[in-house]
């Protein structure tokens, strides 16, 4: 991981050649190295990345920030395999309007980075950010016609009623 | 057969954006068609509910889409519900031949948060677990691949292999799966008395056995001419797809987080990473079976130097006191209570643990909101970003190749869907 | 070493397997209409019941028609039973614990039952081993309707009998889409637990060779083939 200082040094270069809004920020705990982008820049910031050696792209996944707004977040895990370096990036989007730039796909701003693939997939399975130009935006694991997304912390985590003898007559079981 | 836009089914949609003409045309088909294959999720060579639906031209697979999401449990939903000590069960069923390695992609990420330091002795007993556990999940590998190559026997052998390995896992901590023996800080339970000869029994007729696999397999025309040169992948697009673990090695990039970023004393041990040179199947097939002649190494080394100390850490306010301070230490009581009852709190942060498993990085992503419940868990399963390039791999191959593929591949579904 | 038989005292039933062959009391079959079933299994005799005696040659025809039916059954239910057909279907970590029952050590081969179809419609025996989905729910009653009658089923591990250790959105219990005979906890349960599983599955068919899912849900004249009498709607 790039160290404190190294992060802010990263920080600095990304919002010379992306400009200054484009980093909302850094953060530096336990050893990992994040940077929150405005979600209209992360192409280019994970373009600009891969320049700087970052090739690999080990994870995409989401993370509900109920209750701060804004709600859903985006992290990308970068990975350095020559100098063995992990930096994040993560954006926010709020839940009335959770649309990304998906990076799967290559566009003007250079290669696409495909393991993004399922991975947005998911994304957009369990929380509902839709990643606009994705080739194939449905849901991954829940099934097709299901409503909701269920990583969401507002959704409940649903399941069977546990049956206990006192209880056993209002639960649906086998009449014998 | 004249049908709408709107009535073409989504297969068939599928099938006419397929342009023939990049394909060979032979001069005797007079028709040719598209097929589209359904391999269901019940298929009793789709390494679990897997569901493929391939589009064929004969026998050679012109596309294939994974359909994933039938064994989806919400594992990560379960999580943010238990305490950060219970979540350990619920992680571990997630890739459930690499149990061990699960939980410690969680127990590390979360003594990151929470600023845990894991005794040495704990260390060498992790080890010794996940290694075990590696060479339990490319046995169970080697035999449901040969199983759909077509070599029976190897399936039955590597099932007797992997009781003994088994029966080493209940002997440490009291069951066969999903064991709980990793705990945030350290291990359950120190190992008992007889516990180190056994593990060197097995580690002495382990290498045999492997031989033995390797003397059927390597001998057997059937098995090479399925394997080799079949569906090779480049590293460059591996990489581009997220691939990592044996896959990668195959194709010839060391890339192993075990030699790379040591985690848990993984440096203080002399092993190799076999590298494959081609990247087709038989290289995916020969760096899983050379790798647990390593992993029997490791073990080896991890017993010889095996420290003593404890075997969990002493933070009283991560890990539960032992049994017999309970009746006279009052501290230890509260201690007890609290972790039972409410359990312990982690600092607010994010976190993400990267370890090798099996199949490829494993890593646990841990939120924490200051709470005793983990807030987001995320486990980047390495069979769920391999599975991308299953369509790479296979098109354009054989569906005989494709099967060998997949085996390769080594999808575990628990995984894929957590 | 002499082992010593006694007569079961009166009234005792045999249990245990075999329960079928008590002797048959000709004088009770002239008094009472007993459905011979329950003469087999060596039920007490009832009071009066049904009047109408039999003599002779109505006797002999009765009793040849019901016993004879009736042995023949049992002894289709203990050829049913000692070859059951499973089902290849592993769904998560339960499989890798069928897988070991299928394994050198606790072989199911033993057994007769090592033959694991693919196809369902071949099987007869269902092992849910792992987690159902709400996605694969309607898969696996697809499956279990395409098998043949008879067929059994066993949920294998906690997840598909109960919840198990996922109480949430994404599972489905067994229970709820389709009927299970024989549960077996665990979480994976061991090779001893699902053999212990099916063993009782054998007994359960060898014993009571009617007490399939059709009985216990009051489901008889729900089949939809096979019988002249019922019109298929739609058809």
């Amino acid at each position: 991981m790039p160290d404190a200082t190294g992060l802010e040094l990263l920080a600095k270069e990304l919002r010379e050649s992306e400009g200054v809004e484009a980093i909302l920020g850094t953060l530096h705990f336990r050893g990992r190295a994040t940077l929150e982008v405005k979600p209209r820049n992360i192409r280019a910031v994970l373009a600009r990345l891969r320049e700087r050696g970052y090739t690999s792209m080990m994870s995409v996944h989401g993370v509900d920030y109920y209750p701060h707004e804004p709600r859903l977040g985006v992290h990308y895990e970068l990975l350095d395999m020559s100098k063995v370096d992990r930096v994040t990036v993560m954006l926010r989007v709020p839940t009335e309007a959770p649309e990304v730039d998906s990076v799967t796909h290559a566009g003007p701003d250079g290669p696409g980075w495909p393991t993004a693939d399922h991975q947005e997939r998911e994304v957009y399975d369990m929380f509902g950010v839709e990643f606009s130009g994705h080739p194939d935006m449905r849901r991954i694991l829940m099934p097709e016609d299901y409503e909701g997304h269920p990583q969401r912390r507002d959704f409940p985590v649903g399941g069977e009623p546990v049956i206990f003898t006192h209880s056993e007559h209002e639960s649906s079981g086998v009449r014998r | 057969m004249t049908v709408t836009e709107k009535q073409m089914s989504d297969y068939r949609r599928r099938e006419e954006s397929i342009t023939l003409s990049q394909v060979e045309q032979s001069t005797e088909a007079t028709h040719e068609e598209l097929l589209t294959l359904n391999f269901g999720p019940h298929h009793p060579a789709t390494h679990g509910v897997l569901r493929l639906l391939v589009t064929l031209q004969g026998e050679v697979v012109r596309s294939i889409k994974p359909v994933i999401g039938y064994v989806h449990t919400g594992i990560e939903k379960t999580a943010e519900d238990k305490a950060y000590w219970k979540v350990i069960p619920v992680v571990e069923r997630m890739d459930y031949l690499s149990y061990y390695f699960n939980a410690m992609a969680y127990c590390g990420a979360v003594e990151t948060l929470a600023e845990v330091e894991v005794p040495k002795r704990a260390q060498y007993l992790r080890v010794i677990h996940l290694e075990l556990n590696r060479i339990a999940s490319h046995l169970i590998w080697l035999g449901t691949s040969a199983l759909d190559l077509g070599a029976v026997s190897i399936f039955l052998y590597c099932l007797r292999e992997r009781e003994l390995v088994l029966d080493l896992f209940e002997m440490s901590s009291g069951a066969r799966m999903h064991t709980r023996y990793f705990q945030v800080g350290g291990v359950m339970e120190d190992i008992p008395v007889g516990f180190a000869e056994k593990v060197r029994e097995f580690t002495k007729v382990m290498p045999a056995r492997a031989d033995q696999y390797g003397a059927i397999l390597n001998a057997n025309q059937i098995v090479l001419q399925r394997l080799r040169g079949t569906c090779p992948l480049d590293a460059d697009t591996l990489l581009g797809l997220g691939v990592t673990g044996p896959l990668l090695r195959a194709a010839g990039n060391p890339w192993d987080l075990r030699k790379a970023a040591p985690y848990s004393s993984y440096d203080d041990f002399d092993f190799k990473i076999p590298v494959g040179t081609v990247g087709d199947n038989y290289d995916r097939f020969a760096v899983r079976v050379a790798e647990i002649y390593e992993s029997v190494k490791i073990i080896d080394q991890a017993l010889d130097g095996l420290p003593e100390g404890p075997h969990i850490t002493t933070d009283r306010k991560v890990a539960l006191p032992p049994r017999h301070e309970l009746a006279t230490s009052m501290e230890a009581l509260i201690h007890h209570f609290k972790l039972v009852t409410e359990g312990f709190r982690v600092p607010p942060g994010e976190v993400y643990y990267p370890i090798e498993s099996p199949r490829g990085e494993l890593a646990c992503f841990v939120r924490s909101d200051g709470s005793s419940k983990p807030a987001r868990v995320h486990m980047r399963d390495p069979s769920f970003v391999n599975l991308q390039a299953l369509s790479h791999m296979a098109e354009g191959s054989y569906i005989a190749d494709m099967i060998a593929t997949l085996a390769m591949l080594d999808p575990i579904l628990g995984g894929i869907d957590r | 070493m002499e082992i010593k038989r006694e007569p079961l005292p009166p009234g005792v039933r045999p249990t245990g397997q075999g329960r079928g062959s008590g002797e048959i009391d000709a004088s009770a079959l002239r008094v009472n209409k007993h459905d011979s079933k329950e003469l087999l299994r060596g039920a007490e005799l009832l009071g009066p019941t049904a009047p109408a005696s039999m003599d002779g040659e109505e006797l002999e025809r009765y009793v040849h028609e019901r016993v004879l039916t009736t042995t023949l059954e049992k002894a289709v239910a203990w050829g049913r039973s000692n070859s059951f057909f499973p089902l290849a279907f592993g769904l998560a970590c339960c499989a890798m614990e069928q897988f070991q029952t299928a394994g050198p050590r606790m072989d199911i081969a033993r057994f007769g039952f090592e033959a694991f179809r693919a196809s369902p419609r071949q099987a007869d025996l269902i092992i849910l081993a792992g987690r159902v989905s709400i996605k694969m729910a309607p898969i696996i009653r697809r499956l279990y309707d395409q098998m043949l009658e008879p067929k059994w089923a066993i949920s294998m591990g906690a997840c598909c009998s109960s919840m198990g250790v996922f109480n949430n959105y994404a599972l489905v219990p067994a229970d709820k889409f389709m009927p299970i005979d024989v549960h077996v906890p665990g979480c994976p349960p061991r090779p001893e637990s699902l053999m212990h599983g099916i063993l009782k599955l054998r007994k359960l068919v060898q014993e009571d060779p009617d007490a399939g899912w059709r009985e216990r849900y009051d489901a008889r004249g729900t089949e939809e083939i096979g019988r002249a009498d019922r019109t298929v709607p739609g058809a």
